[in-house]
């Protein structure tokens, strides 16, 4: 059997439930945000796999993909930004030592 | 089983393997390194699918810049050689519950229905029409969007400058760091 939209829309599902179990059970920082980014990219295979099996007329899809890797590194950067700068206050990127998020 | 079909198992198969190690390992180096292989996977899908552009924008961004990104900062904040703590066997079970029950509603949902696509002639993915319509303003044109998304990036780098940038004004008693290196922006 060719693979079709069905094996891609498996593997983004199965991708992004793999990052959903990765966000529940880490709990550091880091590790959290790249079950995030394995969250992103599964939606990525989605919208690609969409348009190359429903709508191959249009690219809308490929745009949405484009956009999103877009929006992804900026908060991957941030994130990043933002782990650092509590570290430097607090020695650990543990969550649950970073409940009291004030300055 | 042609030729084509096994090397999208293969991918598929390197995808999911690795992405499911990089959630469950231990050790956060190994765990940044899984990463990379999966999203190396996914970009490996997107040249199984002929959408070559969009395979070396997973390479050059995700490989390239989020990745190594990551493992720098792993560099900065880990200490070497140490494992991640053991987490709660009840959590670990219910997060797996909760994935599972996810995965088991949204496939069932999947193969419930039958997608049928368009039958209109494809546009082929090449750069020339991608340019086009992505600096296009008429109708379908992503030149808006386009902008928003340069301004977000220009906002995200400012704000990371301005967030990671160690604080160098001692009005804040309590909050101030010894840095050994003397600050001179």
């Amino acid at each position: 059997m060719h693979p079709g939209l069905n094996e891609i829309l498996f593997i983004s599902t199965a991708l992004f439930f793999i990052g959903v179990y990765g966000f529940f059970t880490r709990r550091n920082l880091i590790t959290m945000l790249m079950s995030v980014e394995l969250i992103l990219n599964s939606v990525n295979l989605n919208f690609i796999g969409f348009n190359k099996y429903l709508w191959p007329h249009k690219l809308d899809g490929l745009f949405f993909t484009i956009f999103v890797i877009a929006i992804a590194a900026a908060e991957a950067a941030v994130a990043i930004a933002i782990i650092i700068n509590l570290y430097r206050s607090h020695n650990s990127i543990d969550v649950e030592n970073a409940e009291e998020l004030k300055y | 089983m042609e030729g084509s079909t096994i090397i999208f198992y293969l991918l598929a198969a390197l995808t999911l393997g690795s992405g499911l190690l990089a959630v469950t390992s231990r050790q956060i180096f190994r765990s940044a390194i899984y990463l990379l292989f999966s999203l190396i996977g996914i970009a490996g899908l997107y040249f199984w699918l002929q959408y070559e552009f969009i395979a070396a924008v997973q390479i050059v961004v995700y490989v390239g810049g989020i990745v190594v990104l990551i493992i720098f900062s792993i560099f900065l904040t880990q200490r070497t050689g140490e494992k991640l703590p053991e987490q709660k066997l009840g959590r670990q079970l219910f997060a797996a519950l909760a994935a599972f029950c996810g995965l088991a509603i949204i496939l069932l949902q999947l193969y419930k229905f039958k997608l049928i696509g368009t039958a209109e002639t494809p546009v082929e993915p090449t750069v020339a029409n991608i340019g086009t319509q992505m600096l296009g303003t008429d109708v379908g044109g992503y030149a808006l969007p386009f902008e928003v998304v340069s301004m977000l990036l220009l906002a995200a780098l400012i704000g990371c400058i301005v967030i990671a940038a160690p604080s160098s004004s001692p009005k804040r008693g309590e909050t101030q760091h010894t840095n050994p290196k003397p600050n001179t922006n």
